[in-house]
């Protein structure tokens, strides 16, 4: 590596240049699935940030000493310890929201970011940047998920964190909650407009027209 | 047996894996380009599910759960906390069992499924499939179904999600909803299609 990237660098450019989840495509299942409220997402975003620090600072730790061939074993070994204190800690402090997340804490183990950054960036770099680079995924990762659901508890419920924010019909109010956006297939449609909107505001990260019409051409009359 | 088939009626339709709780994501929307390697990405999900979820069950079972150790003279000992750390470990290994025997005896499946194998070991299906039976609390047999059934539903969704993305191909798509936003879009047509089998109860 010619020009050490600063410290800042690793932990801010993961937030919106290279975001895990709308530019590497990693960790969606559970982005889609914790966020129709959120408490679930605050929750599930700590734990998943701490998780991806940690295993990456282990990771790089024991990176000199792990042969290739059984380097995916330690890595799920790792990121499974981590998880399992996560887990535990969750059901001690916070029971009812761990019951909603159910199994999704469990799934941060195979998690792609989790993965991604370990194979990606601790494999090969020593254990302190491979720390801040995990916090700053599992950051970008936050962001997108907080986003998400601002959006989806707010037009879906009328409140934000279990505030009353838009004054709802049930409760004398005006608004008349979307329940669309309570359900799953809602995430995938705003996450979908969130690339759109990321992405023209950032041509650079636009993907390639595999196959375009050639230009002037005409629908070929039908073949009776 | 009825129980059963509804069972599995209910995991491939209402609690499609993909389209209702969004599990094994990350493959879905990479490995679906093609409707051929789809295919045979879903028949390994669908063998290694089959295999994984009951193997998973009997160590939960018989070795994990509170007081299943009573036939080892230890039954006040609950290991369900090393639940997770298992499962991975159980899935990893039958992956690689796997692979190595398709290397050995059927190597021309091998050659076709060989670029997907590893990349199973991280699909959130799969464990999801495992977590789901440990908190549904499902008997050996149900745990099969269940498993077949999951991944039969992934296998679906990932097929048809490559049959519209193969036709899109042409299509006059905006600059910033080229490739995965427009998946996004596609995929939440589908899980809305998917929702009319919610309500449903066999």
């Amino acid at each position: 590596m010619s020009a050490k990237p600063s410290t800042r660098k690793i932990l801010t450019e993961p937030i919106i240049d290279n975001n895990p989840v709308i530019l590497q495509v990693l960790g969606i299942c559970s982005a889609l699935a914790v966020t129709s409220s959120m408490k679930t997402a605050v929750v599930m975003s700590i734990g998943l940030t701490i998780v991806t620090a940690v295993c990456c600072f282990f990771i790089s730790l024991v990176r000199n000493h792990t042969p290739s061939s059984i380097r995916i074993i330690v890595q799920m070994t790792i990121a499974a310890s981590a998880v399992i204190v996560v887990d535990q800690i969750l059901k001690a402090v916070v029971y009812d929201i761990s019951k909603q997340l159910s199994v999704f804490v469990g799934l941060i183990i195979t998690n792609c970011i989790v993965m991604g950054r370990m194979e990606g960036y601790a494999m090969k770099n020593p254990p302190i940047p491979s720390f801040i680079d995990g916090i700053g995924n599992g950051l970008g990762y936050s962001a997108l998920l907080i986003l998400l659901a601002t959006f989806r508890e707010i037009l879906g419920r009328g409140t934000w964190f279990g505030w009353e924010v838009i004054p709802t019909v049930t409760n004398d109010g005006w608004y008349i909650p979307n329940g669309l956006l309570l359900l799953p297939p809602s995430a995938f449609f705003l996450i979908g407009f969130i690339i759109w909107a990321l992405r023209s505001w950032k041509p650079a990260q636009q993907e390639k027209i595999e196959f375009r019409i050639a230009p002037n051409s005409r629908a070929v009359p039908e073949a009776c | 047996m009825e129980h059963l088939l509804s069972l599995f009626i209910r995991s491939v339709f209402i609690e499609n894996m993909a389209l209702a709780f969004f599990l094994g994501m990350c493959t879905f929307l990479a490995i679906s380009k093609q409707i051929k390697a789809s295919i045979g990405l879903s028949v390994a999900v669908v063998v290694t599910m089959a295999i994984t979820t009951p193997l998973n069950n009997l160590a939960y079972r018989y070795l994990m759960s509170d007081g299943a150790l009573a036939w080892a003279g230890m039954p006040e000992v609950d290991l369900s906390f090393l639940g997770l750390i298992s499962y991975i470990g159980i899935i990893a290994a039958a992956v690689q069992i796997l692979e190595m025997f398709l290397d050995k005896y059927v190597p021309s499946l091998y050659n076709t499924l060989g670029i997907f194998l590893p990349l199973i070991t991280v699909n959130c299906a799969i464990l999801g499939a495992a977590l789901f039976m440990v908190e549904r609390d499902y008997t050996f047999s149900e745990s099969f179904v269940y498993g077949t059934g999951a991944g039969c539903g992934w296998a679906m969704a990932i097929i048809s999600l490559a049959g519209i993305k193969e036709k899109l191909k042409y299509s006059d798509i905006p600059a910033g909803m080229q490739g995965l936003g427009i998946s996004f879009i596609c995929a939440g047509l589908m899980a809305l299609g998917f929702m009319s089998f919610g309500g449903i109860d066999i």
